[in-house]
């Protein structure tokens, strides 16, 4: 019988590593994977949700954010991030924003076989950029998220984590 | 039609402690003000000057937070209009200097230069205020009361193309900080660094 922290990425996890590392804004645009996350975030009166139309928003918006004093986060899926390129470059990396950017990562599975070209080039395009990144998968990987928003204080970059649990957790 | 730095020296009257975002009017705002509430970002990256502005202002509601935003700018994030229109930040004041062209490639116009009402996109998007503008005298008469009202406010003006052809690499940069730079001294101003 498989330990339930070990199949499984829960929101409330997902939620309390936000907390613990002082996230005061979730720049969005929602995803398959994070609809029961928004109801935890949402519910959070000291969280504010900013929903985006465009991933690429995220991230000026979240340059911003941060030149003003706050700690924002941005929860996207790799679809956008790919779509985000410039904005990533120009936003966040020509600014020094240090910031964690949870990415949904649509197609992923464990043994590399994949049919969805969004997971081929997720690697890809972050070793193209030069982000570092987690992957995780389940609540026992949480602490990598916790790990990378010490990383992005650290080097003054934005850094990436993964979620490639896209088929349960989230969505319940 | 305005000339972009006449409309800085008018709004420069009314600035009072404000955070101003100096966009595609940076080269002339630098002549006015160049200080660490002064942010010429260049172009980061093209579109997301109004994101910027929106999040600078929703960090810092008791600071009044003026960007002078760009059509062509505009037109690459449309989308960005109804996320400032949601939140809402009493304290954003959304200048655009519309001059219908690309001007630093060349001077193309932009898709629909003539006829795009950029002040009826913004309130279509929620808005509760927009205004545009073609002559120097009304919007001289009308900008205290803008700027005296809450945000977030939207404000199109008209302004004449200054086109640029010289080869990017042969530019005199006009800029006399870096962008992060820009940011960190910002940072330091507010007491958030």
């Amino acid at each position: 019988m498989n330990d339930v922290s070990t199949v499984a990425l829960s929101p409330e996890t997902v939620m309390r590593q936000m907390k613990q590392n002082g996230v005061t804004d979730i720049v969005w645009l929602p995803d398959s994977e994070t609809n029961w996350l928004y109801l935890l975030m949402k519910a959070d009166p000291d969280l504010r949700l900013v929903g985006v139309t465009r991933e690429g928003h995220a991230c000026s918006i979240t340059a911003g954010l941060y030149a003003g004093g706050r700690k924002p986060m941005i929860l996207i899926q790799n679809t956008g991030m790919l779509e985000s390129g410039d904005s990533i470059r120009g936003w966040l990396m020509g600014l020094n924003v240090p910031v964690v950017l949870m990415v949904g990562y649509r197609g992923y599975t464990r043994h590399g076989v994949n049919t969805d070209t969004a997971a081929t080039y997720t690697e890809r395009f972050l070793m193209a950029f030069n982000i570092p990144f987690y992957l995780i998968e389940n609540d026992s990987d949480s602490d990598r998220i916790t790990k990378a928003f010490e990383l992005a204080e650290r080097i003054r970059q934005p850094v990436v984590v993964l979620v490639g649990d896209e088929y349960h957790g989230f969505n319940r | 039609m305005m000339h972009t730095a006449e409309v800085l020296k008018v709004f420069a009257e009314h600035r009072g402690d404000a955070i101003v975002i100096s966009g595609r009017g940076g080269r002339h705002w630098m002549q006015i003000s160049d200080t660490a509430l002064d942010l010429p970002l260049g172009d980061p990256a093209m579109g997301g000057h109004s994101g910027f502005g929106l999040g600078l202002a929703l960090a810092q509601p008791n600071k009044r937070v003026v960007l002078f935003d760009s059509e062509g700018d505009i037109l690459m994030s449309l989308g960005q209009l109804p996320t400032i229109a949601e939140q809402a930040p009493a304290n954003f004041y959304h200048f655009l200097l519309d001059n219908e062209v690309y001007a630093t490639t060349g001077g193309q116009p932009v898709p629909g230069a003539k006829q795009v009402d950029y002040a009826g996109i913004a309130r279509a998007s929620g808005y509760p205020r927009a205004h545009s503008f073609t002559e120097p005298e009304d919007f001289s008469r009308e900008l205290p009361g803008i700027l005296a009202a809450p945000g977030p406010v939207f404000v199109a003006l008209k302004v004449l193309p200054e086109v640029e052809n010289t080869p990017i690499g042969q530019r005199v940069r006009w800029r006399k900080r870096t962008t992060d730079k820009v940011v960190g001294d910002l940072r330091s101003a507010l007491g958030v660094a």
